[in-house]
């Protein structure tokens, strides 16, 4: 055998075992992520759970994910003006829908936001309590999940609805009020949204254990 | 500035106006039908109240580019209709107006509800003529007449 | 003389150049009708000129029958469109279902007879053209029985009439119609029969209004829908401060919306501001939304709300310029102390937020103008247009277009809009221009019922009855520094802000009323009521605390404190004990009832109202309110006016029924800020009840507005044991 072919071979060999290490390591990577994927600790699911409630409980958010029988409007989730309420399906009345006024998108000049469907929640999903303070992280968490009060969402549906849903999609498009100025927008990015969404529902939608209220 | 066709009482009308223009502004100086009142501009009084595709609508903040192919029916058209006629006579026999000005919203915002209930309970008047205003206060002879016209109708 | 005479009805022909066919003819038709000195003559001053009220100025017969009556006052909601014209065509024995009425634009003629210029206001269109409507029709009947009497060479004496048609004592007959023409050349009147109450066939009956169904099908048009070919629209952009000025503005993005005109500083009554000039509506308001403008603010004051409170709650606490001062000052002084109370009140400024904005259109073509306005004020905005564009007031042609609503915002002494808007028709002489103030501009464009505390000090007898009553108020002057004021303001105070108290109908004695007027940089105006919007809620709930205190039914209690000679309030508060003495005996748990009284504009109500509180807030049920105006003329209107008016009287108590002003800026914006009341807020069910009388009409438009607020706080008063010394409630 000359030189030539056995240096040939040893780095066919190298080479080889090179490939084989990085598919091992690779594999040994994405057996990791799946893991954690899958698998991931309880911890980051409830990291991430924490991210999804902090959203939730933005006040803009709770003003249509109300108890009261009408939608609150604005940063301080004073009652919508003009007396506007709940209805039957949570799309108002007739004469007074959630439609006399609010269309497919925003209408900036006039300060209405808009988006398709507009409507409440369900009373089922609402963030606060009758006495308007704002449900427990471990109370929105175990009503998110329950598909008894989630019209029937599954893990992925729920990921579904806020990656989009165009009412929840609204929230980060929020429009300009009628004065003029920018409405404000949850403590997260969608995208950060949803990646927190992601997560928690990789992890099993953990719910974080009941607190006695404050 | 962008052409639009709209329906308007049944016609086909056609207006060239900036896109953001609402309803409103469309109707009462492009059309000159003038039935419709301006009040406040940010839906919280409902003197602006048309029907669009059959709902109430506020057409102080729609913009014209968001109407599409829906019909719209004013104040000027909404006596064709057996419910908005009798909810006019009834206004005009329980002799309701003041000044006037809000009772094209008034009167809009009313046959929407007796088109979904033919019967409305003073709960539902309450809720249904919630949010629109009238700043004389005729209140009263507003819900006597929405009853007159349910008993006219059933 | 005869010229003046002559002038005075050539203008009043003048316009009606295309009636003449049918109208009667220019030449003698004139009568001079006396009347009392009017209420701003001064001393020492010659005889008020005669009064001249052309019946063809008034009413025209058209050739088909039908008969086209001028009203002399705006219409907003009242009903004048209907009642007057019902009272003239009453006398005339006309055929009302021929009757159309249309409004009288600005002119001598047109002037209310009694204060001398044209207006609507202080609940008086009736009051005041009662007989001058009466007589008008009355020698319209005449002159055409003169002429009906002529051709059948018969007397008029033994002609009758009715329904527009003239019976001899044959088988005559002739339609006013037929006769018409030749009426217009008979001389009219002096003096002329009016008929007696009996004879009355449309004066006291439940008349429809004339303007329903145009304002239920759309056709109706109102100022803000006037379309004039060529006409643009103006929006003025204003300072955040009153008083503020424009140090400079950048106007390039406006200028860039399509169909802007123009972009120019323009003077206001106080300060300065930018107009912006378009094709349309929302051009002009995408412009003004656009521009950039540099304040200055500096030195004017800047209005705080709780400062202002803070100073005044100090004056209240000294005695100020005296309005009524009786019986022995010291009579305080000697009751002990437990039989002694003290109590404050708070009232905010009110907006009046009539439903159509504000909005003036005039056309200046350099030697004339033309001027269409909604107006309470005829005479002073038609003076105040002429001013500003250098002409005389003749000069300017003013319609009074039909409005939507007023409450005293559209009759203002400075004509501050039309002003605005002529100098915006000067600048585009020749365009008509229509100005609109958007709502924005109205809920903080200022002339507000002013904000007041009142402090009262009462001492109680043994019989549980006031004995003593010191009453301070402390609020802006409304007739300061306007024509009215010498009129209205003596001693240094305003009579509009102690009506109600000052002049009060019950028989306090040792009874002290002051009122000091802080000189604030907000404009102030009336709002329905004016001085009873407050005076009576302070009154009716301190008479209910005092009878409360004595263990005394609320009525009676006012029957015994009631001077004998208030016979007006006593009538009405029987008649509303009388209607309401069934229910308010059989409440259900949870409601109580609250009275209330109060005489406004020579025209005393009682009412009781039925309350509950729900979702935290008053909710009437019920109110049954009773009233003694005199003649009522048509109790249709009247029963709508004081259904209506409570609902408008509400406006006191909803929670966001307050203007407020932080560092000089008005802290609401539009009608999610300031709030009047909906359906919701308003009574579910009013019955009314008039007195029936035949003394001479009284006011009806504003008289419902004071006994609500106080009646309903009364009510919460027995359901939570509070009181209520602050309005709004912002908590029960």
């Amino acid at each position: 055998m000359s030189a030539n072919r056995s240096l040939v071979l040893r780095s066919f060999v190298v080479t080889l075992v090179a490939i084989a290490c990085w598919m091992a390591l690779s594999s040994v990577e994405m057996a990791n992520a799946t893991t954690a994927a899958t698998n991931p600790k309880p911890a980051d699911g409830l990291a991430a759970w924490d991210s999804v409630y902090s959203v939730l409980t933005y006040p803009r958010c709770i003003n249509c994910h109300t108890a009261t029988n009408y939608p609150q409007q604005g940063d301080d989730r004073h009652r919508h003006f003009a007396n506007v309420i709940r209805g039957p399906e949570g799309k108002g009345v007739a004469g007074l829908n959630c439609i006399s006024c609010h269309q497919e998108k925003n209408s900036d000049a006039t300060g209405v936001p808009g988006a398709r469907g507009w409507h409440l929640a369900p009373l089922s999903m609402r963030w606060q309590d009758l006495n308007d303070r704002i449900l427990s992280s471990a109370e929105v968490c175990r009503a998110l999940i329950d598909r008894a009060k989630n019209h029937g969402l599954d893990e992925p549906g729920i990921l579904k609805h806020h990656q989009e849903e165009p009412l929840v999609v609204w929230a980060w498009n929020p429009g300009l009020r009628p004065d003029g100025s920018a409405r404000s927008m949850p403590p997260l990015t969608h995208d950060q949204f949803v990646g927190a969404t992601r997560r928690w529902v990789a992890a099993g939608t953990p719910c974080p254990r009941s607190r006695s209220s404050p | 500035m962008t052409t639009y066709q709209l329906s308007v009482n049944g016609e086909r009308r056609e207006v060239d106006v900036d896109s953001s223009t609402p309803l409103l502004w469309v109707l009462r100086e492009e059309l000159k039908i003038t039935g419709t009142k301006y009040g406040c501009g940010i839906s919280a009084c409902g003197a602006c109240t048309v029907h669009l595709d059959g709902v109430a609508t506020r057409s102080c903040v729609v913009p014209v580019s968001l109407i599409g192919n829906r019909p719209i029916v004013t104040i000027e058209g909404i006596g064709k209709d057996p419910v908005g006629r009798a909810v006019q006579d009834a206004w005009v026999e329980k002799d309701v107006v003041q000044c006037g000005y809000c009772q094209s919203g008034q009167i809009m915002t009313a046959v929407a509800l007796l088109k979904d209930k033919p019967r409305p309970t003073d709960a539902n008047i309450e809720e249904s003529m919630g949010g629109n205003l009238c700043r004389c206060g005729t209140y009263v002879r507003i819900r006597e007449a929405i009853k007159s016209a349910s008993a006219q109708l059933n | 003389m005869r010229e003046l005479l002559k002038a005075a009805s050539d203008r009043a022909l003048s316009r009606r150049r295309f009636l003449r066919v049918s109208a009667t003819a220019a030449g003698g038709l004139l009568v001079s009708l006396y009347v009392d000195l009017p209420a701003f003559a001064q001393e020492g001053t010659e005889a008020p000129p005669q009064k001249i009220f052309p019946p063809d100025a008034f009413v025209h017969i058209r050739p088909d029958g039908q008969i086209l009556i001028t009203v002399n006052r705006l219409e907003f909601g009242q009903g004048v469109h209907t009642s007057l014209p019902m009272i003239l065509a009453d006398e005339m024995d006309a055929d009302w279902s021929q009757v159309v009425a249309e409004l009288a634009p600005a002119a001598d003629v047109y002037k209310d007879p009694i204060f001398g210029f044209q207006f609507v206001g202080g609940s008086g269109s009736i009051a005041h053209s009662f007989q001058q409507y009466r007589e008008l029709g009355a020698k319209t009947r005449a002159m055409l029985v003169a002429t009906a009497a002529d051709r059948w060479h018969v007397t008029p004496d033994q002609c009758r009439t009715a329904n527009s048609v003239v019976y001899g004592p044959g088988n005559q007959s002739a339609r006013y119609a037929e006769l018409a023409a030749d009426a217009g050349r008979k001389p009219v009147p002096d003096k002329v029969r009016l008929k007696e109450p009996s004879e009355f066939r449309l004066i006291g009956k439940r008349v429809r209004r004339l303007d329903s169904r145009a304002k239920c099908d759309g056709s109706q048009k109102f100022g803000l829908d006037l379309d004039l070919p060529g006409m643009k629209i103006a929006l003025i952009a204003r300072p955040p401060v009153f008083g503020g000025r424009v140090r400079s503005f950048t106007d390039k993005e406006a200028r860039s919306i399509a169909g802007v005109r123009d972009v120019f500083e323009i003077p206001l009554v106080k300060g300065t501001a930018v107009a912006v000039v378009a094709d349309k509506f929302w051009a002009a308001k995408q412009a003004r939304d656009r521009l950039k403008i540099d304040w200055d603010l500096s030195g004017i004051e800047h209005a705080d709300s709780s400062q202002l409170l803070s100073r005044y709650k100090e004056l209240a606490r000294t005695t100020g310029n005296i309005a009524v001062s009786t019986g022995d000052q010291k009579a305080m002084d000697a009751i002990a102390a437990p039989n002694r109370m003290v109590a404050e009140y708070e009232f905010p400024y009110l907006a009046h937020a009539a439903m159509e904005p504000l909005n003036t259109t005039i056309r200046f073509d350099g030697d004339r103008a033309e001027a269409w306005v909604g107006s309470q004020f005829q005479t002073f905005d038609q003076m105040a247009i002429a001013e500003v564009l250098g002409l005389k007031p003749e000069q300017v042609t003013f319609h009074t277009e039909m409005t939507g609503g007023g409450f005293g915002r559209r009759a203002v002494a400075d004509s501050h809009v039309q002003r605005e808007a002529a100098v915006i028709a000067k600048r585009l002489r020749g365009t008509p221009v229509k100005l609109v103030w958007t709502r924005e501009d109205d809920i903080q464009g200022g002339y507000y019922r002013p904000m007041h505390v009142h402090r009262v000090e009462i001492g109680i007898g043994q019989d549980g009855m006031p004995a003593a009553w010191r009453h301070v108020i402390v609020g802006q002057s409304i007739l300061a520094g306007t024509p009215f004021a010498a009129m209205v303001v003596k001693n240094g105070v305003d009579g509009t802000a102690v009506e109600g108290t000052a002049d009060t109908h019950y028989n306090i004695p040792n009874f002290h009323v002051s009122a000091h007027h802080p000189i604030v940089n907000v404009p102030v105006l009336w709002w329905r009521s004016v001085g009873n919007t407050h005076t009576a809620f302070v009154m009716e709930t301190l008479i209910d605390e005092l009878a409360t205190r004595a263990r005394i039914d609320p009525i009676v209690y006012r029957r015994k404190l009631l001077k004998a000679d208030a016979g007006k309030l006593r009538r009405a508060l029987d008649l509303m004990d009388e209607k309401s003495a069934a229910w308010r005996t059989k409440l259900p748990p949870g409601h109580a009832f609250g009275i209330s009284c109060h005489e406004a504009f020579d025209t005393g109500v009682a009412c009781a109202v039925d309350v509950s509180i729900e979702n935290k807030r008053p909710k009437i049920h019920r109110v049954t309110i009773a009233l003694d105006p005199g003649v009522a003329v048509n109790p249709l209107t009247i029963e709508s006016q004081f259904q209506a008016g409570v609902a408008f009287g509400v406006s006191q108590l909803v929670a966001k029924g307050a203007i407020t002003l932080k560092d000089g800026r008005v802290e609401q914006r539009n009608f999610d800020g300031y709030t009047p009341p909906y359906i919701v807020d308003a009574p579910v069910t009013v019955d009314v009840h008039i007195v029936p009388s035949t003394e001479a009409p009284t006011g009806c438009g504003e008289p419902p507005v004071p006994v609500i607020s106080p009646a309903v706080v009364n009510a919460l008063a027995r359901l939570t044991g509070k009181r209520y010394r602050s309005l709004p409630l912002l908590t029960i």
